[in-house]
């Protein structure tokens, strides 16, 4: 069994006298999708914001290649290759397509940006970043406005900024959602073939893609972790059918 | 010693009379969304309105109701014609819609009075000096003005705290939606809001006119000591403006107080005097710099 | 609709024509209001980076163009008057070089946008108009209670400072100097907009969030566009100062940072003559409604309130139509 390369260990955090996190642990191996899905208000995005940086927890821990990574910052974490996508789209609306994805090629070459360059003519990050475009099937909206995107382009624009960053893991929080059912199953297959780049921790609403997609699933119900297993055992498990499936289906 | 007490007082004044200014703003702030930069406009409003019915009448107290009176009603109009346009606009568009208010409000008032400054005499009963406990000599009327802005600080204090308006200021505070859910009328308890924001700085206008001249322009350094209050206190938090207020009264007169003489320890009169008034100026903005150093949301501002 | 390119171009012509055309016609007054209004967009320009590119509503702008002024002002006052700015730990005699001058102007303004920039940026939203708006105050009292340069009355210089190879006191050539660094600005400027900076600025404007993800840091784009943004409203303020051969606290104002504001709003915001457009509107009425009206600024308010409630693409929406992306 190789070393996971993303690894949380007792992750806590309280908000006032509400838990929205408690001694969760989960770990995210080379290759693998690693699902985490639950009801609304369960805690994924308190999760995500403590896996990626934006939260500091109040007891627990980060690693991230190896590394404790608790302390450091959302900036710090990704040039260490933790890339990120956002359940509501985090994108510069004004700007294009193509725009958008050669500013996450400029975070991938770090440093600070050059002041007198021409973002859209430099070589490296222009190929980075339609290189990007290309593989989510974005290349000919590239000269768009981004706010002129239908939801589920977005999503794909989404994907393909993390793309640019040539990650060692990806967070991904909801990335079908508002997606028609062709783009989602679009988006599957493209997501099916990614975990063999980087290992994907997959926060989804949707199910099917979830059992499509997902290695091992994690359950999250009122900050904790109930169950973690394959499609199957998940499937079977009795107490995530009553606090979870058995509310939805 | 009596020279330490002169200027608690007087910092007090400052104080109660910035809170008049900062309360009407983080309240428009805080239930709105918005910044107002014509608020300054709404004091000379005030003072204007005062200095002329005093002129007519003869009567401090009749020019008093007349400042809240236009203040309100120049509040009222302003926020019907175009603030209320401003509320789903950016920071940007609300600072320049209202600095030009500024522009309409400072013109045309120069207009109707003219460029000279105006008086307001201290009532007969209020002027002269009164003797406080210890034998310090004290003018009267400063006096009556902390007392007048500690009341009204009491009162708007009960009115959000203790009545239904007060109750739908503060959940209009805290979340914009639900008001409207709870089936207030949203448009005019904004329109009752600024007017009585309005009215507080009209109030405080004509007060403090009667201690300095009523003039054009006169607003807008009081506006931004305002903000500085504001910033201090945490946007939206009126028990935030109140203890802000108070701070940078008390440090900007103590402030004038101390700084020249301690410069004296060290250098001759004349260049103490003028490094130690130089730096006094400057004292509330660093007030300003370490709060926001030590507390980026302010002393009772919600976390951002 | 006429292309934003095109536009742009015949701005700057016009800007040439304008005080070539009085020159000619022997008219050194309209050449001086030409200088006034390349001095006033290059502010514009100034703050035009941090506001129309960075997002930042700056309301103390007055600060640096005060900051120049007043480095013009010592440095030419101490060179008037023959007695060094400082003797101890070594000499430091004023200057009348303008390009010694610019060089003071533009390294205090960057210092203190510097300064201003690290406290102001830790905020943002209401919390960064007020406290720069504040921070502008600050300077404006202390320049009136300094009594060293002048206090409230201001410094006057007697002659106007030197270039080399030019004479300075021909307004055309006053105004060549002033058209050149507005020039310089905003060719500057257009660079930034499209340079990877400008690009990752931008996207810090719209999504923070985005672009700590890649692994920038806004507040530190934030603050690089505040310094640039100061220094080159600095030099405008140098420029000022000479054009006047004068300096007062008035330079600092609350009213001169919210102006600044208004030649980006009239003009157009988020576009790149926007300022240019602004300020020559701005100093056109100043010059004509000020004619017949000793109220003019009532005008002002008024068109000031249209545009922003009306027509927010100001004078160059009107004219070019939709902003398109940069490219």
């Amino acid at each position: 069994m190789s070393e996971p390369v993303l690894e949380v260990q007792g992750l806590t955090k309280h908000f006032g006298a509400v838990t929205a996190c408690e001694r969760v642990s989960l770990d995210l191996r080379p290759g693998e999708i690693h699902a985490v899905i639950g009801p609304n208000g369960a805690g994924k995005s308190t999760l995500i914001a403590q896996i990626c940086g934006g939260l500091r927890p109040d007891a627990g821990q980060v690693k991230f290649l190896g590394e404790d990574v608790t302390a450091l910052d959302t900036r710090a974490r990704a040039r260490m290759g933790l890339a990120r996508t956002f359940q509501i789209s985090a994108l510069a609306m004004e700007d294009t397509v193509l725009q958008n994805a050669i500013l996450g090629a400029l975070g991938a070459r770090g440093g600070t940006p050059g002041f007198l360059g021409r973002a859209l003519k430099d070589k490296g990050l222009r190929e980075a970043a339609e290189a990007a475009l290309t593989r989510v099937g974005l290349n000919d909206v590239a000269a768009t406005r981004t706010a002129e995107l239908s939801h589920g382009q977005r999503r794909q624009l989404e994907v393909a900024v993390a793309l640019t960053l040539r990650p060692r893991a990806f967070v991904m929080d909801e990335p079908m959602a508002g997606m028609g059912s062709e783009g989602s199953a679009r988006l599957t297959r493209f997501l099916s073939e990614l975990r063999h780049e980087a290992p994907i921790l997959l926060v989804e609403h949707d199910m099917d893609a979830v059992f499509a997609l997902a290695d091992r699933l994690s359950v999250l119900v009122y900050g904790r972790i109930i169950a973690t297993g394959s499609v199957a055992e998940i499937r079977a498990n009795r107490q995530v059918r009553q606090a979870y499936l058995g509310e939805e289906r | 010693m009596l020279l330490l007490i002169e200027q608690v007082l007087n910092g007090l004044q400052y104080g109660v009379m910035l809170f008049l200014m900062a309360a009407g703003l983080t309240l428009v702030f805080g239930v709105m969304g918005l910044i107002n930069l014509a608020h300054g406009s709404l004091y000379m409003v005030g003072a204007f309105a005062a200095a002329a019915v005093a002129g007519a009448t003869g009567s401090f107290l009749l020019a008093l109701a007349a400042a809240l009176a236009a203040a309100a009603a120049a509040g009222a109009i302003v926020e019907l014609t175009v603030i209320r346009r401003l509320y789903d606009r950016d920071h940007l568009d609300q600072v320049l819609a209202t600095f030009a208010l500024i522009l309409i409000f400072s013109e045309g008032t120069r207009y109707f009075f003219g460029s000279f400054p105006l008086y307001l005499d201290i009532p007969a009963y209020l002027s002269g000096p009164v003797t406080l406990p210890g034998g310090i000599l004290y003018p009267t009327y400063r006096l009556a003005l902390i007392g007048v802005g500690l009341l009204v600080s009491l009162g708007l204090y009960l009115l959000i705290a203790r009545t239904r308006l007060g109750v739908r200021i503060r959940a209009g505070a805290q979340d914009r939606e639900m008001i409207a859910a709870l089936g207030v009328d949203i448009s005019k308890l904004y329109t009752l809001v600024f007017a009585l924001g309005a009215a507080l700085a009209g109030l405080a206008g004509a007060l403090v006119g009667a201690i300095q001249s009523v003039q054009v322009g006169m607003g807008e350094p009081v506006l931004i000591v305002a903000f500085v209050v504001i910033v201090i206190g945490g946007i939206g938090s009126v028990k935030g403006a109140f203890v802000g207020a108070l701070m940078v009264g008390l440090t900007d007169r103590l402030g004038g107080l101390f700084l020249p003489a301690i410069f004296r320890l060290f250098m001759d009169g004349s260049a103490a005097q003028a490094t130690g008034s130089a730096l006094a100026s400057m004292l509330i903005y660093i007030l300003m710099a370490g709060v926001l150093i030590w507390r980026p949301q302010g002393l009772y501002g919600a976390r951002a | 609709m006429i292309p934003e390119r095109w536009l742009n171009g015949a701005i700057l012509l016009g800007m040439l024509a304008v005080p070539l055309w009085a020159w000619a016609d022997g008219a050194p007054f309209t050449i001086t209001l030409a200088t006034k209004v390349a001095i006033l967009a290059l502010a514009g320009v100034g703050l035009n980076i941090a506001l129309g590119l960075g997002g930042l509503v700056s309301l103390g702008h007055a600060v640096f163009f005060g900051l120049g002024g007043y480095a013009m002002g010592i440095l030419a006052s101490h060179a008037q008057s023959f007695v060094p700015l400082a003797e101890t730990p070594f000499l430091i005699e004023g200057t009348k070089s303008m390009p010694v001058i610019w060089l003071v102007a533009v390294v205090v303004s960057a210092l203190a946008a510097l300064m201003i920039g690290l406290l102001c940026l830790r905020t943002s939203g209401v919390y960064f108009i007020m406290i720069t708006l504040a921070f502008g105050q600050m300077f404006y009292y202390f320049a009136i209670s300094w009594p060293r340069y002048g206090g409230e009355d201001g410094l006057s210089i007697y002659v106007r400072n030197s270039f080399p190879g030019l004479n300075t006191l021909d307004p055309i050539q006053f105004f060549g100097i002033c058209f050149a660094a507005l020039a310089a600005a905003l060719w500057l400027h257009g660079r930034l907009i499209a340079s990877p900076f400008g690009l990752a600025l931008n996207a810090a404007r719209q999504s923070p969030a985005r672009v700590e993800t890649i692994g920038l840091s806004p507040f530190r784009l934030r603050l690089t566009a505040f310094v640039i943004s100061g220094a080159i409203t600095g030099l405008a303020g140098a420029l000022f100062a000479d054009l006047n051969r004068f300096v007062s606290p008035t330079m600092f104002s609350w009213q001169l940072s919210g102006e600044i504001i208004i030649f980006i709003i009239l003009g157009g915001i988020g576009r790149l003559y926007g300022p240019v457009v602004g300020a020559a509107l701005f100093v056109t009425l100043e010059h004509v409604l000020g004619g017949f009206s000793e109220f003019w600024q009532v005008y002002l308010g008024a068109l000031l309130l249209a545009v922003v409630l009306v027509a927010r693409g100001g004078l160059i929406g009107l004219v070019a139509g939709r902003e398109r992306p940069h490219e």
